[in-house]
C-alpha cells in the first residue's frame, strides 16, 4: 500500500445506531471499496452531540473533522468533495473538538467517551486508563476513601449522599464477604449518561469498580443493568471479557495478591429496581421490592454482607480521581456540589445530547447556549431536571445554577443530571398526572402511600382535568401529595409529589378548568 | 426476531442447568428460558422452584413482578414504544396513536397476523432523539409516524427475505 491509510471513525452508541450509524458505517465502506482506497473504520463510542448522529470523524494532521448528521446516502458525495482529507462539505464543522458545545465542556468523567474504540484495551491505556487503578493497587485501602472523601464527590445516581463516606463504612465493616453494586438501572426519563459511558467507555466502570473493590476488601461485583439497554449489555460484557483476558480482573490483578470478580446481571423492565435496596432484592432473584432502611446496604447488603451501592457516574468518576488525585477534582465545581455532572440535554432541544460542565452552570446556559431552545422553535415553557420525580421548572427558575442545594431550596433536584424540555404545547396539568400514572404503574407496592396513593392521585387528576369541583379536588390532591411524601418507604412514592405539585405551583393555569371550557375542547 | 421454540421440557431443564451456578439465580434463568421459548411458559414455575428449592407462589411472585416477563408467547416481532416524559415532549402520543391504528392493536396485544406485539416502556435511553421506539433489540430515533410505516415494513421485508 503506497496510499496512506485512512482512519474513520463512526460511532456504535445506541443513540447513533438509532439514526442509522451500522447503515452509514456500510455505506463508507463500500465506497471505499469501490473506490479502491485502503480504509480503517473504527466504531467509537459517542461524543454526545446528539443531534449530530451520526457524527462521522476523519482523522487528519490537525485532528479530527466532524461531518454529521451523516446518513447512509450522503456518503458518495463526501468522497467526491474529499472528506477523506478533511475537505469542506456542507455537513462539516471543522475540527470536532472547536465545534463550541464540544469546547465549552469540561469533560472529566466522559474525557475518553466517542475518542476511543471502546473495546479496546490498548486504545484504553493509550488515553490514560488504568493509571487510577494502577496508583490504587500501590495504596492502602484507607487512603484510597480518603482520596474519593476529600474529591468531594457526592453519589451521581441523584440522592448526593457523599461516596467517601458510604466507602468508609463498608471498609470499616468486619465481614468474610463485601461486594460492590453498580446501579445502571438508569431508568429515569431525560437521563442516558449511564449508557454513554457504558457503551463508549466501558473500561473505565470497570477501572472504577476494581478500585471501589480494592478500598474496601470486596472480591465481588456486580452490574445491575436495565433490559431496555441490550447494546449495552452486549458491549459490558464484553469489556469484562477482555479485562479479564489481560488480568485486570480475576484472581491476581496484574500480579498483586488483590482478587475481583464482576459480573453483569440483566434488570426486567421494573423501574423501582433503580432504588437500591429493590436493585439488591432483584439480584438476589427476588421481587424488587424496596427493604427498610436500617440496615443500611454498607452494612448488610447484597446476600446480607456490607455492600458499595453506587451509579455508574460515580464510579466513572473514581479512576480520575485517583489519577489525577483528590485536589485536581474538588477544584471543579462550586460550594458542597464539587468536580462535575453530564447534563443530559433531552425532550424538545435543538442540540440535545451530553454536556459534562462543572457544578454551578445554569439551566439558562445549558437550554440556551448548548441546547439551541427547542426544536420545534417554540418558546420553552417548561423542564423537568432529575427525572421523573424531579420538578417542572418554570423559565423563571432558569437562572438557578445547578447544585444541589441550590435546587433544594427551590424544592427541586438536580437527580442524575436529566434535563426534559418542553414548549409551549404541554399541558401541565396532563404531566400532573402522568407523573401519578407512572408512580402507579411502577411502584413495588410494599407500602399503602405510594401503591393506592397514586391510583388515587390518576382520579383525583382526572377529575381536576375535567373541570369537576376543581378547587376542592386541588385541597384533596394536596392533602393526598402530603401522605404520599411523609408516608412512603422509599423516593418512589416520596418523590412522585414533586412533578405534581411543582406543575401545580408553577404553572395553576394550567389546573383552574372550567367544566365548559373542557367540554368545549 | 422473538423466539419461536414450543415448549420442550427438556430444553427447559437445560436452560435452566445452564445457570445453576450463578448466585441469585432466578431472573438470569427466567431471561434465558424467555430468550428460547419467547415467554415463560407456565410449565417452567414447577421446574425453577424445584431447582431453587422456593415454593411456586415465589417464582409465580418474581414473574409477575416484572413488567419484561411474559406468560404468553408474543408475535414474531416486539414493538416497545417510549411513553415518558422526554418521548412525551415530542409528541409521543400522537405516534402512540398512530401506530395503534395502523397495527389496529392496542398496548400488550398481538397483530391478527402474529407480526408484531405492542408494549409500552418508560424510557429506552434515547431521550435526546425522542421519540424512541425498539423492534427487537434494535432502536430508532426521531420516529415519526411515516418512519414508523417505514420501519414495520423494512421489519417485514427483512423477514421475508431470509
Amino acid at each position: 500500500m503506497s496510499e496512506p491509510l485512512h482512519t474513520v471513525y463512526v460511532p456504535r452508541d445506541a443513540a447513533a445506531l438509532s439514526v442509522g450509524a451500522d447503515e452509514t458505517a456500510a455505506a463508507i465502506r463500500a465506497e471505499a471499496t469501490r473506490r479502491g482506497i485502503p480504509l480503517r473504520i473504527v466504531r467509537n463510542g459517542s461524543r454526545g452531540m446528539l443531534w449530530l448522529e451520526t457524527l462521522v470523524e476523519v482523522e487528519t494532521p490537525e485532528g479530527r473533522v466532524a461531518y454529521g448528521p451523516v446518513m447512509a446516502e450522503d456518503v458518495a458525495g463526501l468522497f467526491d468533495a474529499g472528506f477523506l482529507e478533511g475537505a469542506d462539505h456542507a455537513l462539516t464543522h471543522g475540527l470536532t473538538e472547536k465545534i463550541p458545545y464540544f469546547a465549552k465542556q469540561e469533560r472529566l468523567t466522559f474525557a475518553r467517551c466517542g475518542i476511543i474504540d471502546p473495546l479496546s484495551v490498548e486504545d484504553y491505556r493509550l488515553h490514560g486508563g488504568f493509571r487510577g487503578l494502577e496508583r490504587a493497587l500501590a495504596m492502602t485501602p484507607a487512603e484510597i476513601v480518603t482520596e474519593v472523601t476529600e474529591s468531594g464527590l457526592r453519589g451521581r445516581g441523584g440522592a448526593g449522599f457523599p461516596t467517601g463516606i458510604k466507602w468508609n463504612t463498608v471498609l470499616n465493616a468486619k465481614a468474610d464477604q463485601k461486594y460492590i453494586c453498580c446501579n445502571a438501572d438508569e431508568g429515569d426519563s431525560g437521563t442516558f449518561a449511564d449508557r454513554m459511558i457504558m457503551e463508549g467507555d466501558p473500561f473505565c466502570l470497570i477501572e472504577g469498580m476494581t478500585i471501589a473493590a480494592i478500598a474496601v476488601g470486596a472480591t465481588e461485583g456486580y452490574i445491575y443493568i436495565r433490559s431496555e439497554y441490550p447494546h449495552a449489555v452486549a458491549t459490558m460484557r464484553e469489556a469484562i471479557r477482555l479485562a479479564y483476558d489481560e488480568k485486570w480482573l480475576g484472581d491476581e490483578i496484574h500480579g498483586t495478591g488483590h482478587r475481583f470478580h464482576l459480573d453483569v446481571r440483566v434488570g426486567a423492565g421494573a423501574y423501582i429496581c433503580g432504588e437500591e435496596t429493590s436493585m439488591l432484592e432483584s439480584l438476589e432473584g427476588k421481587r424488587g421490592t424496596v427493604r427498610a432502611k436500617p440496615p443500611l446496604p454498607a452494612l448488610e447488603g447484597l446476600f446480607g454482607k456490607p455492600t458499595i451501592v453506587n451509579n455508574v457516574l460515580s464510579l466513572t468518576s473514581v479512576p480520575i480521581i485517583l489519577d489525577k488525585g483528590a485536589n485536581h477534582y474538588r477544584d471543579f465545581g462550586v460550594g458542597r456540589s464539587r468536580g462535575t455532572l453530564a447534563f443530559q440535554l433531552a425532550g424538545n432541544i435543538k442540540h440535545g445530547g451530553i454536556v459534562e460542565k462543572a457544578f454551578g452552570v445554569t439551566l439558562h446556559e445549558l437550554l440556551y447556549e448548548f441546547g439551541g431552545g427547542t426544536i420545534t422553535g417554540r418558546p420553552i415553557r417548561a423542564v423537568q431536571a432529575g427525572g421523573p420525580l424531579g420538578a417542572y421548572l418554570p423559565p423563571s427558575l432558569f437562572e438557578l445554577p445547578k447544585d444541589y442545594e441550590a435546587f433544594a431550596a427551590v424544592e427541586a433536584m438536580v437527580g442524575h443530571g436529566g434535563i426534559v424540555v418542553f414548549d409551549d404545547s404541554v399541558d401541565m396539568a396532563r404531566q400532573a398526572r402522568f407523573a401519578m400514572e407512572f408512580c402507579a404503574a411502577e411502584s413495588c407496592g410494599k407500602c399503602t402511600p405510594c401503591r393506592i396513593g397514586a391510583v388515587r392521585g390518576v382520579e383525583v387528576m382526572d377529575r381536576i382535568i375535567a373541570g369537576d369541583k376543581v378547587a376542592a379536588n386541588i385541597t384533596l390532591l394536596n392533602d393526598l401529595c402530603e401522605v404520599m411524601t411523609d408516608g412512603s418507604l422509599c423516593a418512589m412514592g416520596g418523590m412522585t409529589p414533586i412533578p405534581v405539585r411543582s406543575a401545580l405551583k408553577h404553572f395553576p393555569e394550567d389546573f383552574t378548568r372550567s367544566p365548559a371550557a373542557v367540554a368545549a375542547e | 426476531m422473538n423466539a419461536r421454540s414450543p415448549w420442550s421440557e427438556d430444553r427447559a431443564t437445560a436452560v435452566i442447568a445452564a445457570n445453576r451456578h450463578l448466585r441469585g439465580a432466578l431472573l438470569p434463568m427466567l431471561h434465558a428460558l424467555q430468550e428460547e421459548f419467547g415467554c415463560i411458559d407456565e410449565e417452567a414455575i414447577p421446574l425453577l422452584a424445584r431447582e431453587l428449592n422456593l415454593s411456586r407462589a415465589d417464582v409465580h411472585g418474581v414473574v409477575s413482578f416484572y413488567h419484561e416477563f411474559r406468560r404468553s408467547r408474543p408475535g414474531r416481532h416486539t414493538i416497545k414504544v417510549c411513553r415518558a416524559e422526554a418521548c412525551q415532549s415530542m409528541n409521543a402520543d400522537g405516534l402512540i396513536d398512530h401506530i395503534r391504528r395502523r397495527l389496529k392493536v392496542d398496548f400488550h396485544e398481538t397483530t391478527a397476523d402474529d407480526a408484531f406485539s405492542l408494549e409500552p416502556v418508560f424510557c429506552l435511553g434515547n431521550c435526546a432523539l425522542a421519540p424512541a421506539v425498539m423492534v427487537d433489540e434494535t432502536l430508532h430515533g426521531r420516529v415519526s409516524p411515516a418512519r414508523f410505516d417505514a420501519i414495520a415494513a423494512s421489519t417485514l421485508a427483512t423477514e421475508a427475505a431470509r
